[in-house]
């Protein structure tokens, strides 16, 4: 009786100790909960009673700037995603090459992301000003013609974002990639000069998939920092211009906060919540699945 | 098959000299094992003929060819590697046939060849699986057959079998001494285990510091060792060795130490010694016979048991002797025992050169 | 012997082959182009506005000031005040310095809880935990400014204090869990024989051995708690305003002329406690990343 009580006495000291753990848990599960309520509801300024089905997202979908706001998410994540993984990529292999001065060039990749999105967009929206920005440089330097006014232009406003975004994350992808690299056993690279295969099929063939887990690594985190784009389109552009550079993380807290849309707003994230979901869940499962199948040797 | 001969081989890497003005001729299908402690440049030597490492400065030729400045790949030389380093992402077969597609080999000369070395290294089961999927002993073969379908004049192995447990490397051992008795393939063979060497080698080198100190055949370095590295690195346990200095009487000759006298006029001597000589006395442990009547001369400190053979632990007036007996004799520790040394079987090192005389 | 030399060449050291010169062009125009917007950034907050009006971005100043850094720190505009953003910063160091030790300790006992102690269902809540991670914070934001309002922290600084440490939970536990993961069971049952509880042992032997992993922990804190903006813009409340969102009301909503060597002073003050932090712990920042972002 004694030993069970003390069994008991250990056990319930622990699970007290996971309470903050299971409150977040709790707190997550309950208000993404609580907004799909508010989603399926008519809610304006404040929650209202009421349920009204799908209208919430039928509306969304009627909407232009949410629309808009879809389309620019799609073109800048797949702009920046692409663009993030290939200059990291190279990034990493061409400082895997034994090169001097390492050390200086990892810290001059890498720094941009200690800065914070609102810095970046800060920083890219004033080179990016064609009035005393880098058009203006340019044309003083002899090029009068030289147009570089994507900021203030509607359609090519969102590939500024991506520029200032892909300059702050490529050094992210490049140190998850080089810690990828640098765990490949030295002595494949030997078997392959054995072998007479020459280096760019050695990279291609054998190190890029072995490369695939830190790919894969790489690209959820850009995913979840594509579908949370927030503060660099407030900083550098505010959304503009006009809506042109609209985003769907911005359009929603518009709509909870200024324009007093909650149920609107909600449905939006809900959508967002899903196409996060989409994506992570098949990510999860591989890795659960690959990390049970190896054999033990 | 080929042979292969280095020439004044130096190997400088930073301020450090790790191969110093080394010459080695590897004859054709023999089963050269390289063997010496950790840091002894064997690992480094086995790198530059392969080509992986640069030479400062000497020859490598290979078949009769220089390849001193030669790519590894057209060395015409296939490698084993410790840790396997098989092509992860890729199934057994593909890993075997890889170098071969690359060069542009006719598709039907690759099945060939895939299939033999897959036969003889019993692989044709695994072929479709990736190396993840196979164990220690089943991955080490797929390297070797890696290595055998580039049908090269030499096959170099890099500490092969340390990776694997004890009794998969016994049974790996012996597999790669009939892949050498079929094959008679010329191989260059990295260990730091002297089991090994002595049960695959045709030859041994035994290096030390960049340094061969002895070349012969595993019974040339276990009988005759040529000095008192290659004397204690070899055998387990190891040779006793008991200081002492020659005496002559006459036409006879005895090693004298302190506590024994022993009659070594059959010693084969290289030059004649010189009374007084200091010296030093090498006897192998199977080597001590125990006698079951006499007056005794040492006192058992310890016996270890092996399962078919003992080790017991004499102390001889503070000289600790190890000798090997098949049968312990109903002795136990503490016990008075008389042992004799085979005088037929000792090695005599001069103290200050510690070469064999 | 006589060698015949049919392959024999000698082999290039590993000097200057065309490869590597692309190699090198290639890294160091990714590096200028990397710098530029932080040479830029300097240059631009040391002159003076007719010089900026003259166009020319890349140029060294010709008449070098440090009055827009003065501007940006004490009198700048940030929406009705105009005191500066040294307020921002403030704000920031009283909202950082609580939101680096309050998760840090929960993490390590959570990540200490789950490698050792194994309470039943804890994997579960701890999966849980991770997927959170990923849950767009829109999808919580109403919810969450209720909660809070309720609670009567809503526009406090133990509010917002209390949002990042739910928010930061799921990377503090995973740095520490896998960081626990690699100590020797061992170790634990030795400690458990010797009678330690779970508070005992953690806090006498587990946290002592855990420095490496606070550094990186500490570094990922403090940088990603001072670089928010979104959860100090909606649960900070106006006087505890963090430096990043003062730093974007005085570019963003500023009336009449731009400033734009103030702003740019702004960006970089803003951004100085980050990068000191970056360039000062090299290694252990990386180290923060292949941690937190092995996920699982």
């Amino acid at each position: 009786m004694n030993k069970k009580l003390n069994r008991l006495r250990r056990q319930a000291v622990s699970w007290a100790a996971l309470v903050p753990m299971a409150l977040v848990v709790i707190a997550g599960l309950g208000t993404a909960l609580w907004s799909l309520k508010i989603s399926f509801s008519s809610s304006r300024t404040f929650p209202a009673d009421d349920f009204i089905g799908f209208a919430q997202y039928a509306r969304l979908l009627d909407n232009d700037r949410w629309l808009l706001s879809l389309q620019n998410l799609a073109v800048y994540g797949v702009l920046f995603i692409l663009a993030a993984l290939v200059i990291g990529f190279l990034l990493a292999v061409f400082i895997d090459q034994k090169i001097k001065g390492e050390g200086v060039l990892r810290t001059i990749f890498l720094y941009p992301y200690a800065m914070s999105f609102v810095a970046t967009g800060l920083v890219w929206q004033w080179m990016l000003n064609p009035e005393v920005g880098i058009q203006q440089t340019v044309r003083q330097l002899g090029y009068p013609d030289f147009k570089f006014d994507w900021i203030i232009d509607q359609d090519r406003v969102i590939y500024t974002i991506v520029i200032a975004t892909v300059w702050q994350a490529s050094g992210l992808v490049m140190a998850l990639l080089l810690a990828g690299l640098r765990g490949i056993d030295e002595e494949i690279w030997k078997a392959a000069r054995i072998d007479g295969i020459p280096p760019w099929r050695v990279y291609f063939s054998i190190v890029l998939p072995m490369l695939a887990p830190s790919f894969a690594t790489a690209f959820v985190l850009l995913f979840t920092a594509v579908v949370k784009l927030f503060d660099s389109v407030v900083s550098m552009t505010q959304g503009g211009p006009g809506i042109a550079s609209e985003v769907p993380a911005k359009f929603i807290m518009d709509h909870l906060f200024g324009r007093a849309n909650i149920a609107l707003a909600s449905a939006g994230s809900i959508m967002m919540l899903l196409t996060v979901l989409v994506l992570v869940a098949p990510y999860f499962y591989a890795r659960t699945r690959s990390a049970g199948r190896k054999q033990p040797s | 098959m080929s042979n292969v001969s280095i020439r004044n081989l130096c190997i400088r890497y930073d301020e450090n000299e790790i191969i110093k003005s080394l010459d080695l001729d590897v004859i054709e299908s023999e089963f050269l094992v390289l063997l010496g402690p950790s840091g002894c440049g064997k690992s480094t030597l086995l790198h530059s003929i392969a080509g992986l490492i640069e030479v400062s400065d000497g020859t490598i030729a290979i078949g009769g060819q220089d390849m001193t400045w030669v790519d590894p790949s057209e060395r015409n030389i296939g490698m084993v590697f410790q840790s396997y380093a098989l092509y992860p992402t890729m199934s057994v077969e593909r890993n075997m046939s890889f170098g071969l597609r690359i060069k542009g080999t006719p598709a039907a000369e690759v099945e060939r060849r895939v299939q033999r070395a897959a036969e003889i290294l019993h692989l044709q089961p695994l072929l479709k699986r990736k190396p993840s999927q196979l164990s220690g002993g089943q991955r080490q073969r797929v390297a070797i057959g890696r290595a055998l379908v580039r049908e090269a004049g030499v096959l170099l192995f890099d500490e092969p079998l340390s990776n694997l447990d004890a009794k998969l490397r016994t049974d790996l051992r012996r597999e790669l001494k009939l892949l050498h008795k079929n094959l008679r393939s010329t191989m260059i063979y990295v260990t730091h285990d002297q089991v090994e060497a002595m049960t695959l080698a045709t030859r041994i080198v035994v290096m030390r510091d960049g340094v061969i100190q002895q070349i012969g055949t595993p019974g040339d370095v276990y009988e005759r060792p040529d000095n008192l590295f290659v004397a204690g690195f070899l055998g387990a346990p190891g040779m006793n060795f008991l200081s002492g200095s020659l005496a002559s009487e006459g036409p006879s000759i005895a090693f004298a130490s302190a506590r024994m006298n022993i009659d070594v006029s059959a010693y084969a001597f290289r030059e004649t010694p010189a009374t007084g000589q200091p010296v030093v006395l090498g006897i192998r442990p199977e080597h001590i016979r125990i006698e079951k009547q006499g007056n005794p001369n040492g006192v058992i400190s310890l016996i270890e048991p092996m399962g078919n053979h003992h080790v017991l632990w004499i102390d001889c007036n503070g000289t600790p002797l190890s000798a090997v007996v098949h049968d312990a004799l109903e002795l136990k520790a503490d016990d008075p025992v008389r042992f004799t040394i085979d005088s037929t079987k000792v090695s005599l090192f001069g103290q200050a050169g510690e070469r064999r005389l | 012997m006589s060698a015949t030399a049919v392959h024999a060449h000698r082999r290039q050291r590993r000097h200057l082959t065309p490869a590597r010169i692309g190699i090198y062009f290639f890294l160091l125009s990714a590096a200028a182009f990397f710098l530029m917007p932080l040479y830029i950034m300097l240059v631009t907050s040391v002159k003076t506005m007719d010089e900026i009006q003259l166009g020319n971005i890349f140029a060294l100043p010709a008449d070098f000031t440090i009055e827009p850094w003065e501007t940006a720190w004490s009198s700048a505009c940030t929406g009705v005040e105009c005191n500066g953003i040294r307020g921002g910063f403030f704000n920031s160091v009283a909202i950082a310095i609580p939101s680096t030790i309050f998760p840090i300790l929960l993490g390590a006992m959570n990540g200490y809880a789950l490698s050792f102690w194994k309470p039943r269902g804890a994997n579960l809540l701890f999966a849980l935990l991770m997927m959170g991670a990923f849950i767009p914070v829109q999808v919580m934001m109403f919810p969450l400014v209720r909660i809070m309002a309720t609670l009567g922290l809503f526009g406090s600084l133990p509010g917002i204090v209390l949002i990042h440490i739910v928010f930061s939970m799921p990377v503090m536990t995973l740095l520490f869990r896998n960081y626990y993961a690699s100590i020797p069971q061992e170790l634990f049952n030795a400690a458990r024989i010797d009678g330690g509880g779970f508070f005992r042992i953690f806090i006498q032997l587990m946290l002592p051995m855990s420095t490496p992993i606070i550094i990186v922990a500490a570094i990922m804190q403090v940088t990603g708690v001072w670089n928010d903006y979104i959860l100090g813009l909606v649960f900070a409340g106006r006087e505890n305003l963090p430096m990043t969102v003062q730093l974007n009301n005085v570019i963003n909503t500023t009336t009449g002329v731009r400033l734009y060597n103030v702003n740019m002073a702004a960006t970089i003050l803003t951004s100085l406690v980050p990068l000191t932090i970056y360039f000062v712990s090299g290694r252990w920042f990386v180290r923060g990343i292949a941690a937190g972002a092995v996920k699982g």
